[in-house]
């Protein structure tokens, strides 16, 4: 488990003023520091809103863009939302599972670098199929292109592709 | 940068206005630049900055912020809201002229710069062109755009839309003056209740019914809450004009707080909408420095106050009691009803809760009267609403009509038609909706698109996702694929929705992979009626809609699925055959090294075949052929 710096969560807290309605709020931040909610980070922040673990555990795991798992260097979002799913995204999907070999129980590579999403709808609807590595957009996806993009980004990081 | 001021009177607010448009008609001509989603998505951002540096190298001057203080001449380049027709982008419009460039690259700038900036001419290459070839070099003459009304969407395209100073010089926030000193929350109430204007998240409840109930509830601790929470897949309306016009958003939220004497706001914001949210906040501050948000808003004595929640991805926030709960820091669940939203909202005080584009529609029915917008649209159902226009359409995008209008004219006239293949149906509302469809007993083409006549086919107009789905779509995995959505979404507080939906997604998967029976489908509608009749919440019943409005009007496909096990669209994998055709096959014998369990047989240079018992439909075969000879059947 990665280190959890005390001063970073309370200078998050600080910024909601430890206010327990906006807890979502602040689980957004402590994601945004460390990719994903590490559990003593959320059993301290738990503690200072005065809220019971079980509460807050409840909310972390409702939402769907909360992970208590740490997620991979590379996040790879393929958009499944009707648009896409119409214009034939589940090839695109199955393509990238096989290069990457990570399943829907399993999404992230063992070496920590790839981790594999599917959303329901990224709003690019105009682009689709789109799938998007850390937010940046590819438009217009098929599975070669698909294959192209998981390489490129195994050359930037110095592996045989 | 110039200071910024306060506005602190109506006379102030004029003032400014005057001098706002003053400063915007000594930009001699004006670059708009498509910074939505899809535009950015297409590289629109780096044709901004590619423009503004070709125009310092020219010692062009270059306006990128309308000014405090007036300027002299200069050429205005800045980043717009969504223009709406996304197949085409990256877009830009050159004011004003009305020019419209399509798929503009980098490489372009050059001679956008020298011919249409410095020169008056049109870059003819960047022009739209139709299916016959005849291009269009005004925007307001393509078809796509000239069959459109725009009231929500007025402004989104044609200002920056990160400019209060823009917006001020567009008439902003007059409708707000007007409400404040010119009306009372009871004439404001009666005025949006006499337009007739209906909430545009998906329910169609009279938005001045919902006021009156928040009037008269007792205060001071009253919300106005605007769901921003467009969670359909397929449905973009909402994010394009939180993002291209957001102190659109915030007037109608400010006219809301004055009808009701509500004094907080908040806008609740999906966490897939970044730029929504960055776009909302830079307004948020524009506005408070301005004071058109905060204390004593223009010397009225009235305080109101916007705050952004940012959800964190779960489908039934859209739903109000859940949305609420969501804001509030809890699971978003919601809860029994009554009693309503209006009586027991966010922080169980009275709240007013509107979508997105009801907001949008409130300032210009303020500001131009309940009698002109009720010139919109038919009876009961007035005004515009816009549509996402996807899938299986030649122009993907987003488009406002009057409610009322054919299916078939957003279709074939706005949308340009069907894209590789034939119309089948058209998805409509997202998971809450229906289809409408082309079939051989059904023709809902020349449908009006309005609350009321949805109704009475099973369908919605929901928060307005419309998606376009060619004869290669198979209506069964369609149901499946959006059942699989709801069952992912379900929250899991009540039995029908949770348990329900799950039984209903193994029954399609079973039918999708070929194992379904006839009893299946007499389940399936047993499973819908239930879960529409009990379910919690308005998503949990509606949540069946997708799959009993494709078991009424796509039945055949439904049988042909269980009883002849064959899909007829050609889409689910299971069911269907590959075959080897021997005119085509030269024998090469790739495809039988390819197959990995050994199924398909045959000498060199002979016609190969498949054995179908042994076959594991993998396609290994079909993706190898060099000569297109193995079919799907």
């Amino acid at each position: 488990m990665s280190q959890i710096h005390l001063e970073t969560l309370d200078a998050i807290l600080e910024k909601h003023q430890c206010d327990p309605s906006q807890v979502i709020a602040i689980m957004q931040d402590i994601q945004k520091e460390y990719h994903y909610l590490p559990e003593s980070a959320l059993c301290y922040t738990a503690r200072k809103l005065g809220i019971s673990d079980a509460k807050i555990y409840g909310v972390a795991t409702f939402y769907e863009n909360f992970s208590l798992e740490p997620k991979g260097k590379y996040v790879i979002k393929v958009c499944d939302g009707t648009a896409c799913h119409v214009r034939k995204s589940v090839p695109i999907l199955e393509e990238i599972r096989k290069q990457l070999n990570v399943t829907e129980k399993k999404p992230t590579t063992d070496d920590m670098l790839f981790t594999m999403e599917t959303v329901s709808c990224l709003g690019a609807c105009g682009l689709a199929p789109v799938c998007t590595v850390n937010d940046h957009v590819y438009p217009a996806m098929t599975p070669e292109k698909a294959r192209e993009m998981i390489r490129e980004i195994r050359r930037k990081e110095g592996l045989d592709a | 940068m110039s200071e910024i001021k306060r506005i602190n009177t109506r006379a102030e607010l004029e003032q400014k206005r005057e001098h706002f448009i003053q400063c915007l008609a000594t930009q001699d001509k004006q670059i708009l630049i498509c910074g939505g989603t899809g535009c950015v998505a297409g590289g629109s951002l780096k044709i901004y900055d590619r423009l503004k540096e070709l125009m310092e190298e020219r010692d062009i001057a270059c306006t990128v912020q309308l000014e405090e203080e007036p300027h002299d001449h200069s050429i205005g380049l800045k980043k717009s809201g969504c223009h709406g027709f996304c197949e085409m982008g990256p877009l830009l419009r050159i004011e004003p002229m009305g020019w419209l460039y399509i798929k503009v690259k980098v490489e372009d700038c050059e001679d956008i710069i020298e011919q249409s900036i410095l020169g008056d001419q049109v870059v003819d290459r960047l022009v739209y062109r139709d299916k016959d070839g005849t291009p269009y070099q005004r925007q307001d003459d393509i078809p796509f755009y000239k069959q459109q009304t725009r009231v929500a969407l007025e402004h989104c395209g044609h200002i920056n839309a990160e400019s209060i100073r823009e917006y001020i010089a567009m008439g902003g926030y007059s409708a707000v003056a007007k409400a404040l000193f010119d009306m009372t929350p009871e004439g404001i109430v009666k005025e949006i209740s006499e337009a007739g204007l209906r909430g545009r998240g998906g329910g169609g409840f009279p938005t001045g019914k919902k006021w009156e109930q928040v009037l008269r509830q007792p205060g001071p601790e009253k919300y106005v809450v605007c769901n921003g929470d467009e969670g359909d897949p397929g449905a973009f309306m909402d994010r394009s004009m939180m993002e291209g016009d957001p102190h659109r958003v915030l007037e109608g939220m400010i006219i809301a707080g004055i009808a009701t004497q509500a004094h907080q706001g908040y806008i609740y914001v999906r966490a897939e909408y970044p730029l929504a949210v960055e776009r909302l906040s830079m307004a948020i501050d524009q506005a408070r420095q301005r004071g058109l948000l905060g204390k004593n808003i223009l010397d009225s004595g009235f305080d109101f106050d916007i705050h952004i929640s940012q959800g964190a991805g779960a489908f039934v926030c859209g739903e109000g009691s859940a949305l609420t709960a969501s804001i509030e820091g809890n699971r978003g669940m919601p809860r029994v009803k009554p009693p309503r939203t209006v009586e027991h909202g966010l922080f169980d005080s009275p709240t007013v809760l509107n979508n997105v584009e009801t907001y949008c529609n409130v300032a210009p029915i303020i500001q131009k009267g309940a009698a002109w917008y009720k010139t919109i649209g038919p009876e009961n159902n007035h005004g515009t609403k816009a549509f996402a226009l996807t899938g299986n359409v030649n122009n993907t995008g987003l488009i406002e009509v009057p409610m009322g209008t054919p299916l078939r004219k957003v279709i074939f006239d706005i949308g340009g038609g069907v894209k590789d293949g034939e119309f089948k149906a058209v998805q409509i509302g997202g998971p809450s909706g229906g289809c409408l469809c082309l079939s051989a007993t059904e023709d809902h083409l020349d449908m009006h698109l309005d609350f009321d006549s949805l109704k009475k086919v099973g369908a919605m107009i929901g928060s307005g996702g419309l998606v376009v789905m060619n004869d290669k779509s198979c209506m069964v995995e369609v149901a499946r694929f959006f059942m699989n959505f709801t069952q992912n979404e379900s929250c899991g507080k009540c039995v029908p929705c949770r348990e329900g939906t799950k039984r209903m997604l193994e029954i399609l998967t079973d039918i999708t992979e070929g194992r379904g029976t006839l009893e299946h489908i007499k389940l399936l509608e047993e499973l819908s009626s239930t879960i529409s009749e009990t379910a919690l919440c308005g998503l949990g019943k509606s949540a069946p809609s997708p799959v009993s409005s494709t078991l009424k009007y796509f039945r055949d496909e439904y049988l042909a699925h269980v009883v002849d096990k064959k899909c007829p669209a050609g889409q689910c994998k299971a069911l269907v055959t590959l075959q080897i055709d021997p005119e085509l096959c030269r024998g090469c014998t790739k495809c039988a090294r390819l197959c990995p369990v050994g199924a398909i047989s045959g000498s060199v240079k002979q016609p190969h075949v498949i054995d179908t018992h042994k076959c594991i439909k993998c396609r290994a075969c079909l993706d190898g052929c060099s000569f297109g000879a193995v079919k799907e059947v």
